[in-house]
């Protein structure tokens, strides 16, 4: 094994509470009907080129992407377009999205359904960035940046090093963590894709050591097919959040900086998350776009934890359900993990290809305590990864004093929650920190429009 | 004397006399021309800067009736609420202009009880934050917020929160019209309009623009777009925007014939005189115009209790 490396700035160690980490992944039966939102992705929705009446397949295009910060959107299920209609979905807002009623399954043509580990990669990079984007790959780990765009390494540059992003440091998660366990042959054939893709030969997957049991397996696994994975590294990572943070875990791994307001490519490194290697894996080899995700249903309150594969489009509500229904009172119910997660405003919400877990608290957990003064301890700023002053950017933000919080660099706030989270006054920094943040990247384009 | 006194008082002399004939050359190279009326204007102007004219401060309002006595002859609509126009008219050479009093209405009445809470929101008191993270408290993703960015921003004190329906209230004495707050509101709620002819004024209290479906789920006073008042005007003062009727106030002559046709009560008529009930034309039937600040508010039958909590 590898030394244990870790970023030197901030950080903060949250209670890690993986209650399902030990639970084999489920299939979820497919419910009745399958809302599918056109915006699944960072960046603009899909274009919808489905009909009312229409009959789709499974793994059919519904959804051509617009523009170059998008992602195709395909049918989760076989069946009839029920109506295209707005659903409420884990942003709070009503957005445009497929109604299916589901049939047995039934695939579209040219996928290819097998369990076999297929080892051989016919296509080339180029073919399989195409490969890629024609699937729909976004970045699963939340944030839903299209996974082409990051392969597309821009004229100039070199990709040297393909990081997998395992670290899964958000408490609460084991999607990721299950994946790895029970697909690793073939989530090191995604890495190896990866890797033919943007042209290097070196591949490091992150792992925080709290999940040894899969640094292990990973060890072995290459180990016993040296040929097969060369080039491919396991990388154990101190468990401390935000470790799987992106600028976080190229640092970690590599000692390199992403500078401010710069790609991490610029740093040579592509960070690509544990469940969209594995789509990729799915994509170029089975010719299988994106149409499920395991999905973590997790909170001391909750009677079933689990791990479930999902189909998009599944409402959460039903996740829930199976997972023991929701605890008495009054709950937070929370799309993702607990530190950058996003209380939603419904609970049947459809999951999406950002949804990697589905947290339940009660209100004990999740309610604010009471906010008190800043007494200058300095403790944000000391936990703040990216070497920021939170409690100045909370104040200015506060002040709507937009000049002071761009000079400083509160667009380099990678959003964590580590402040908020070490702050004895209860003050809620990343709130005003995000509004600062919206309010001044507003401005920011406003002038660069000019 | 001692000689180094001398010789600075010589050099510093020398030194002071020259920068200032550079100076006054490059004052004059460099001068701004500026159309002095806009002095003597301001002049007549509290200087008080509060903003309740609409523009950022006193020589903005003058430069802007500079400007359009120049342009059109008159400064009508221009009008500070501290001060008498007529004398920026008199010195601009032009009889007193005319001024419609403005004043801002909340277009939203989706308060505690026409719209209520099925989440509870935790988090930093700001309608911009608050509208990033979700629809709001009713569900509607159009309505009023409710956590006061306009009350914050209001410099005299004419608006405030109701306890009651959780809703900003305009204080007709102190609104000046000045749209600091339309400004300010994220989602656009506040209109500033003419105060119209004895204060009476009609508006659509609702800016949702969704289909009617929508609204009916999320709120018992919101437009549906169902195009009655439309028909019903005599002034074709009504537009629809979307699925939501505007009322021009340009062309609307209050008489406030659409509100009593509204079957949402999504229409205000304010100030109008309660309906009296021995008239026959509305015997038997409902008062259909609401009039303010006593509206009832529509009673909702089941109450639904807070199931999740939103938390930023």
């Amino acid at each position: 094994m590898n030394p244990i490396k870790t970023f030197l700035k901030g950080g903060v160690h949250p209670e890690e509470n993986k209650l399902s980490a030990d639970l084999p992944i489920q299939d979820f039966p497919m419910p009745k009907q399958i809302i599918v939102p056109l915006g699944q992705c960072l960046g603009a929705p899909a274009d919808c080129i489905v009909n009312k009446g229409d009959h789709v397949l499974t793994g059919q295009l519904i959804g051509t992407a617009k523009g170059f910060i998008s992602a195709n959107v395909h049918s989760p299920a076989t069946g009839t377009v029920a109506k295209i209609d707005v659903v409420m979905d884990h942003t709070g807002y009503y957005k445009p999205a497929v109604f299916i009623d589901v049939e047995p399954d039934q695939w579209a043509e040219g996928i290819i359904e097998t369990d076999k580990l297929l080892t051989d990669i016919k296509l080339d990079s180029k073919q399989i960035i195409d490969k890629v984007k024609e699937c729909g790959i976004v970045g699963m780990g939340g944030a839903t940046f299209p996974t082409h765009v990051k392969l597309m390494v821009p004229e100039g540059k070199k990709a040297e090093y393909v990081i997998i992003n395992a670290a899964e440091c958000e408490p609460y998660l084991t999607c990721d963590y299950r994946l790895l366990l029970e697909k690793t042959q073939e989530f090191l054939m995604g890495v190896k894709i990866l890797m033919k893709a943007v042209n290097t030969d070196k591949g490091i997957i992150g792992i925080e050591t709290n999940k040894m049991k899969a640094i292990e397996l990973l060890d072995k696994t290459i180990n016993e097919h040296k040929d097969l994975y060369a080039g491919i590294e396991v990388q154990p990572l101190k468990t401390k959040y935000p470790q799987g943070g992106e600028k976080q875990i190229i640092k970690a791994i590599t000692g390199r900086e992403v500078p401010s307001g710069k790609l991490p490519i610029e740093t040579g490194c592509v960070v690509v998350n544990v469940a969209s290697t594995y789509a990729v894996y799915e994509a170029v080899q089975k010719n299988k776009p994106l149409i499920e995700r395991i999905v973590t249903v997790t909170g001391k309150s909750v009677k079933k934890p689990g791990n479930f594969r999902v189909r998009f489009g599944t409402p959460a509500d039903l996740l829930i359900e199976a997972a023991g229904g929701l605890p008495e009172g009054i709950t937070d119910v929370i799309n993702g993990g607990p530190m950058m997660g996003k209380s939603v405003s419904v609970t049947n919400f459809p999951c999406i290809k950002g949804t990697s877990g589905i947290l339940l608290m009660t209100l004990n957990e999740a309610q604010d305590r009471r906010q008190t003064n800043c007494i200058r301890c300095g403790r944000c700023a000391m936990a703040c990864p990216m070497g920021l002053q939170p409690f100045l950017l909370h104040k200015v933000a506060k002040q709507n004093n937009f000049d002071e919080t761009e000079s400083n660099h509160i667009m380099d706030c990678i959003e964590c929650g580590s402040c908020e989270f070490t702050c004895p006054a209860n003050i809620p920094l990343l709130d005003y920190i995000r509004y600062g943040k919206a309010k001044t990247g507003a401005i920011i384009r406003a002038r660069n429009q000019k | 004397m001692s000689n180094t006194l001398l010789i600075s008082l010589a050099v510093l002399g020398i030194l002071g006399g020259v920068l200032a004939v550079v100076l006054y050359f490059v004052a004059q190279r460099f001068k701004v021309e500026e159309n002095p009326l806009i002095d003597e204007a301001e002049a007549c102007l509290p200087g008080a800067n509060c903003g309740g004219c609409g523009f950022a401060g006193c020589r903005a309002l003058a430069e802007a009736c500079v400007k359009q006595a120049a342009e059109k002859g008159n400064i009508d609509g221009l009008a500070c609420p501290g001060t008498d126009m007529g004398k920026v008219a008199a010195v601009l050479g032009l009889s007193a202009g005319t001024f419609e009093p403005k004043i801002a209405v909340v277009r939203c009445n989706g308060g505690c009880k026409n719209s209520p809470s099925k989440v509870h929101y935790e988090g930093a008191d700001i309608c911009a934050f608050a509208n990033t993270l979700y629809a709001g408290e009713g569900g509607c993703s159009k309505g009023c917020l409710g956590l006061g960015d306009c009350v914050k921003k209001c410099n005299f004190d004419a608006l405030h929160i109701d306890k009651e329906t959780g809703l900003p209230v305009v204080d007709p004495d102190k609104c000046v019209g000045c749209g600091v707050c339309a400004k300010t509101c994220p989602r656009g709620i506040i209109e500033v309009r003419p105060r119209g002819k004895k204060d009476r004024r009609v508006y659509v209290c609702c800016v949702n623009t969704d289909k009617g479906a929508l609204v009916v789920k999320n709120c018992s006073v919101g437009c549906i777009g169902c195009q009655k008042c439309l028909k019903e005007c005599p002034f074709e003062a009504i537009e629809m925007r979307g699925n939501l009727a505007y009322i021009d106030p340009a062309k609307c002559k209050a008489c406030g014939k659409c509100a009593k046709v509204c079957p949402r009560g999504s229409i205000h008529a304010v100030n109008f005189p309660a309906p009296k009930p021995e008239t026959p034309a509305l015997q038997g039937a409902e008062p259909a115009i609401k009039v303010e600040p006593k509206a009832q508010p529509v009673e909702v039958k089941t109450e639904v209790k807070p199931e999740n909590t939103v938390t930023a």
